[in-house]
């Protein structure tokens, strides 16, 4: 028995410990908003928060998740307002969205341990997260938006 | 109960379309005379398939057209609301199943405002006509006093007014307006078309709450996972699935029949594994021991086959237009150039892969998908299933991007056969290997390219042809040559004026299923042409632009007449859709003045690129800058675009699709590449088929909307097409070095 929280929510999993995280989260508990992309850790469309620090839910396993605090998008603020969230609308950042969630949770763990990232830190933290829309533009304009920061 | 039976709903919509209110002539608009049900059980009066009023004052707009990222799903709705006069905030929008009430609803060819447009505004001011009309007759006032606005009619001189909603019982009994009484808007009158709205699925996205194919859900439902052949044709001789079968939460496995050629969209065939999570459907599929006879396109080895093209275009080919006497006018040309380019097959990868929801019942299929063409879905899944198309229902989910993919639903089929056979919903979700092992790719191409220039450097002669297995092949497997439409993609409509010009295209196999990829042949004609103009400027010792838009000419528009060419133009008439050359000139001029061009300095390691190119009835300038550190590093600090696509029906989206084809088109020149070996493909997933970081793709794209003022035209593609070109030309510029064949990464800068 694998005991964990998710979002807050103290749960268990009793299924095969290396089943990765996303899985779990996506066919389990029906929390849809990490997305698959690539199923190796190269997209980032999974990223979620494991103990507050950015993971890739695809490539960390259940027994990797073990008593630890697991934060997805769907928790990341209570009306889906966070600063980051607020400023993806601002900028009116995604186009098909779907690797916006995991965008949005790497900016949030940069956000974290650098409050005031300069380009270069955007650049270099998000370099993991694919977005084949192209929205990489708009998507370092919403984190300065977050941040409080100019170009 | 809000509901109102409408008596007379079959009366008002076979007047109103009858009477030819929705313009029928451009042939793509929707065949919508028949029953006119929304799929909204609660609307009380609808006055077209594509809207529906409740009495409650809400709004209900159909989305018929598939979102995957170009923002449709609240543009076409914005275009009817902005015509009723209805608030944004009442409306709801309501996103269709496949149904052929609604027309095409095949969402490619960037042609979703283009063929909607009017229909949409139709679809409004009619709606908009009739509740005036109810309100002036209520208050007994002359229908010509009466205005709608904001959500309600208004009277001005008495200061009356009722909500839309207050006057849905008696507008739905208002008689038709027939099609010369409806009153389109001015543009002074728009409120939302032109200036643009947020897309309606925003807060969704960035809550994790937007449901795309994915995630769709249904009680009972299990997961497959596919072992499929692994060449294209291949067949099961046998399998061994004892050791998948002993895991944990596998169900069973099931054998899918092998495709036929042609291949079309019909599911590839091979064994699938049932289990009750998606992990462990994939995982069980590892352990599957399966014998393939892999049949003839094991053969296929692309760096072969890339030669053979090489070789083919060199040799002379079918002729597809052809102006002057080319061959003459080499022989009195003061310097003749020559190039070979080519390009390799790429994959779609769109960060979402293919995925479906499948649940027959009683000889009926429903379907929950992320696909671009409902209908498609319909009509593929009857013929897997043996059963009528109208039997089978396709809802739309959101698509996690699609670029041309997502149009072909094999996937569908899939789920549909598994669901069939094991008499449960099914759901299939491909991983990226099978997204990048499976697809339609984007067709490989070699061009060859010799011009005759003149003692000023002029070109005077041009001859260009171009080798690559087409689409065509993917639905009837004799074709070789490349599709009208193919070569109506930036080769037969090249725009520069030279006297003498030929081109030419040749016969190739294909070994894979081809399909369109985001902006298609425009793509490699587009490297081609641009590239080779571009090599000319600098032979002549021209700034490209100006050498650039002397061989484009006086502006005119091209018809082609007496030139043995068959131009489709996009399926669109010449006289509507002309090919004009001074909207093209004005773009380029308006990218050359934004990207302050003319100061540019390139060498050194840095250096600005251009290219122009119309494709989708839209014309593109882009110029790109490069840096190229001395380790052959390249960066794209900044790309500028300039657009006319007639008008810009929502800004804010035409710009976002323009930066994103500035990074789609990033990853085409940098780093796309699918190769083969005895049939395989040999990329897997992002680390070995690449696509654009965000310190890869251009830093800064800048774009440059102008207004034509025309007919609004494509927006998701055209972007493609000139940036790849800019950027190798940018890089010719910095370093001297010049690109002929993609990807980039392949080659050493310094």
């Amino acid at each position: 028995m694998i005991r964990l929280k998710v979002n807050g929510t103290a749960k268990s999993y009793q299924g095969d410990p290396a089943m990765p995280l996303l899985w779990y989260l996506r066919d389990v508990l029906q929390l849809t908003g990490s997305k698959f992309g690539c199923g190796m850790g190269l997209c980032g469309a999974c990223t979620v928060h494991v103990n507050g620090e950015a993971a890739r839910s695809c490539l960390t396993t259940m027994q990797n998740v073990a008593g630890k605090d697991v934060l997805t998008i769907e928790g990341l603020s209570e009306h889906g307002d966070h600063p980051l969230q607020r400023a993806w609308e601002q900028a009116n950042v995604p186009q098909c969205g779907y690797c916006q969630s995991g965008q949005i949770m790497q900016a949030a763990a940069l956000l974290k341990s650098k409050p005031h990232p300069a380009d270069h830190d955007i650049d270099e933290a998000m370099q993991g997260n694919i977005c084949r829309c192209g929205t990489y533009q708009r998507i370092r304009q919403a984190i300065r938006i977050a941040a409080g920061v100019k170009a | 109960m809000n509901r109102i039976e409408l008596a007379s709903r079959r009366d008002f919509l076979g007047t109103l379309f009858s009477a030819g209110a929705m313009v029928l002539a451009a042939g793509a608009v929707p065949a919508i005379a028949d029953a006119a049900e929304l799929d909204v059980t609660t609307t009380a009066w609808n006055p077209s398939v594509f809207l529906g009023l409740e009495t409650d004052g809400s709004v209900i707009i159909v989305a018929h057209r598939s979102e995957m990222g170009t923002g449709i799903r609240t543009s076409l709705p914005m275009v009817v609301a902005d015509e009723l006069e209805a608030d944004w905030s009442r409306v709801r929008v309501e996103q269709a199943i496949g149904d052929k009430k609604y027309g095409s609803q095949d969402t490619d060819g960037s042609q979703s405002i283009r063929d909607f447009y009017l229909i949409m505004r139709e679809t409004g001011a009619a709606a908009r006509l009739m509740l005036e009309r109810a309100a002036a007759a209520q208050w007994n006032l002359p229908p010509a006093e009466c205005r709608a606005g904001n959500h309600a009619v208004i009277h001005a001189g008495s200061g009356k007014k009722l909500g839309f909603g207050e006057l849905v019982a008696a507008a739905a009994k208002q008689p038709v307006p027939a099609k010369n009484e409806i009153r389109l808007k001015t543009p002074e009158q728009f409120r939302y078309i032109g200036k643009g709205i947020p897309i309606v699925d925003l807060k969704n996205i960035c809550t994790g709450a937007a449901v795309y194919g994915f995630d769709a859900h249904v009680p009972g439902m299990v997961y497959a996972s596919i072992e499929r052949p692994p060449v294209l044709g291949g067949k099961l001789k046998s399998y061994d699935d004892s050791a998948a079968r002993k895991i944990a939460g596998v169900e069973q496995t099931v054998v899918i029949e092998g495709a036929q050629p042609p291949y079309g969209f019909q599911a590839l065939g091979g064994v699938a594994v049932i289990a009750d999570n998606t992990w462990t459907a994939s995982e069980a599929r590892k352990k599957l021991k399966i014998d393939w006879e892999y049949g003839p396109n094991a053969i296929y080895q692309s760096e072969t086959y890339r030669k053979s093209l090489i070789e083919s275009a060199h040799k002379p080919q079918k002729v597809v237009r052809s102006v002057g006497d080319v061959d003459a006018a080499f022989g009195g040309a003061a310097k003749v150039v020559e190039a070979n380019y080519y390009t390799p097959l790429l994959a779609h990868a769109p960060m979402e892969p293919p995925a479906a929801l499948a649940h027959y019942q009683n000889g009926k299929v429903e379907t929950w998908t992320a696909t671009q063409d409902p209908q498609q879905v319909q009509e593929t899944v009857s013929k897997a299933l043996g059963i009528k198309p109208a039997d089978v229902t396709c809802h739309v989910t959101l698509l996690g991007g699609a670029f041309g993919r997502k149009s072909k639903p094999d996937y569908v089929a899939e789920a549909a056969i598994l669901s069939k056979k094991i008499g449960k919903p099914v759901k299939i979700s491909w991983t990226r290997e099978e997204d990048i092992h499976f697809d339609y790719y984007h067709s490989t191409s070699a061009m060859y390219f010799k011009a005759g220039l003149d003692s000023a450097g002029k070109p005077v002669a041009w001859l260009q042809r171009t080798v690559f297995p087409p689409i065509g092949s993917t639905f009837d497997d004799k074709q070789t040559y490349g599709g009208d439409g193919e070569l109506s993609q930036g080769w037969i409509d090249i725009p520069f004026d030279i006297a003498n010009l030929r081109a030419e295209n040749g016969p190739a196999q294909a070994h894979l299923r081809i399909g369109w990829l985001r902006s298609v042949a425009n793509i490699y004609h587009a490297f081609g042409i641009q590239s080779f103009i571009d090599e000319l400027a600098h032979t002549a010792g021209k700034d490209p632009v100006e050498y650039w838009l002397a061989a484009l000419g006086a502006p005119r528009t091209i018809d082609f007449a007496g030139q043995h060419a068959k131009y489709t133009n996009y399926g669109k008439p010449m006289s509507a859709y002309p090919l004009d050359t001074g909207r093209l000139r004005r773009v380029v001029e308006v990218v050359a003045e934004q990207s302050g061009w003319a100061n540019k300095k390139s060498g050194a390691g840095q250096g600005w690129g251009f290219a122009a190119h119309r494709s989708f009835l839209t014309y593109v300038a882009a110029i790109a800058q490069v840096e190229v550190d001395p380790k052959g590093k390249l960066r794209i600090p900044r790309v500028d675009i300039a657009v006319d696509c007639g008008s810009a029906i929502n800004p804010d989206r035409v710009r976002s699709q323009f930066e994103g084809a500035a990074v789609f088109g990033a990853s085409v020149a940098l780093l796309g590449e699918i190769t083969t070996a005895d049939g395989r493909v040999q990329q897997g997933n992002f680390d070995t088929y690449p696509v654009a970081r965000i310190n890869e793709a251009p830093y800064e794209t800048r774009v440059h909307i102008v207004e034509g003022g025309g007919l609004p035209t494509g927006a998701g593609e055209p972007g493609v097409p000139p940036t790849a070109p800019a950027i190798c030309n940018a890089v010719f510029a910095a370093t001297g070095k010049r690109v002929r064949e993609l990807p980039l990464r392949k080659q050493k800068l310094v």
